[in-house]
């Protein structure tokens, strides 16, 4: 199974990086963008058929690794690996 | 008064603390490895500056494993002395030992500059030495070092006094210029409910000598060596 997982900072946290981001977008003249967040993108490999049971686990790397619940919201998509892209 | 200062892989500051705690003070000093299981006797235990396995993922995010930690945090529990500075500030709030968390600097910029410290506490080991309100000089040098808590932990710590070290300017006015990272409330070091645990972005240990341009810091070491005499006393 493979796990992709993305870390954001939470929507009351400054993102001095997106807001810097965004004026770059912006001034480059794409006026529609009203806002950008910027975060984590983190794939894990798992040895395990189960995507109940990988689910379950990642939940929990998140928690307790991955993401920090104090400043960040994080969420996952599981496949199998063959998927892969 | 025995202080163990901890070494993890990509720490910096541990010799500036050595040094003073050492040289400067002439306190007993022992060195404790990140895979030490064992805080050998020490009174105090300083985690100091640097980038502590890297920072990889989020800072102190790796190094709250470190066998040593497991240790660190039995000692807390049990009222002992823990002084993070900077790196270690910021492995304090990931270990839990601390609330909040440390996140990048508002300007995004790496700011290593002097800056002024409003003392709010003066009853704790760590600052017994310092006068009320008292405006220490002690430099930053931190890319994340923007204090963020949520509302309700932020006004917790407001209404218990765990605001010890607020950035402020020379005159002691807690004011919006004065805060060199977006910290909320200006905040710059903060302890837990029981006093024990201290958590500060500045660098004492880099002020403790006049020819570093400032000896500000010195008062926080000696007020921490000067608590261990009054319990022997008491």
């Amino acid at each position: 199974m493979i796990a992709r997982v993305i870390v954001t900072p939470k929507p009351v946290v400054n993102d001095p990086q997106g807001l810097t981001v965004k004026q770059g977008l912006t001034s480059l003249g794409f006026r529609e963008v009203s806002d950008v967040r910027i975060g984590k993108y983190i794939e894990v490999n798992l040895d395990t058929s189960s995507e109940h049971e990988a689910r379950e686990r990642v939940e929990a790397m998140c928690r307790q690794l991955l993401a920090n619940h104090v400043i960040e919201d994080f969420r996952f998509d599981i496949e199998p690996e063959h998927k892969r892209r | 008064m025995k202080f163990g200062v901890v070494v993890f892989p990509g720490t910096w500051s541990d010799r500036d603390c050595g040094w003073v705690i050492d040289q400067v003070l002439g306190q007993e000093l022992t060195y404790l490895w990140h895979k030490d299981a064992d805080l050998k006797g020490c009174d105090c235990i300083i985690l100091p500056g640097g980038f502590a396995y890297g920072d990889y993922l989020r800072t102190g995010a790796i190094a709250r494993f470190a066998p040593v930690m497991e240790k660190v945090g039995e000692f807390a529990d049990r009222g002992g002395l823990v002084w993070g500075i900077c790196n270690g500030f910021q492995v304090l709030c990931e270990a839990g030992l601390l609330p909040g968390a440390l996140i990048r600097n508002a300007s995004l910029e790496f700011r290593c500059e002097w800056t002024n410290l409003a003392v709010e506490r003066t009853d704790l080991a760590f600052t017994s030495q310092c006068e009320e309100r008292e405006v220490l000089r002690v430099p930053i040098a931190h890319g994340e070092g923007s204090y963020f808590a949520d509302p309700a932990t932020l006004s917790r710590l407001e209404q218990r006094g765990q605001v010890v070290f607020r950035y402020c300017d020379s005159n002691g006015r807690v004011v919006p210029n004065a805060n060199p990272n977006g910290s909320l409330h200006n905040i710059a070091g903060i302890v837990n409910a029981r006093g024990n645990v201290l958590g500060m972005m500045p660098h004492p240990e880099r002020c403790s000598e006049t020819e570093l341009g400032g000896t500000d810091g010195l008062k926080l070491f000696r007020s921490v060596a000067e608590s261990a005499m009054k319990v022997l006393v008491s």
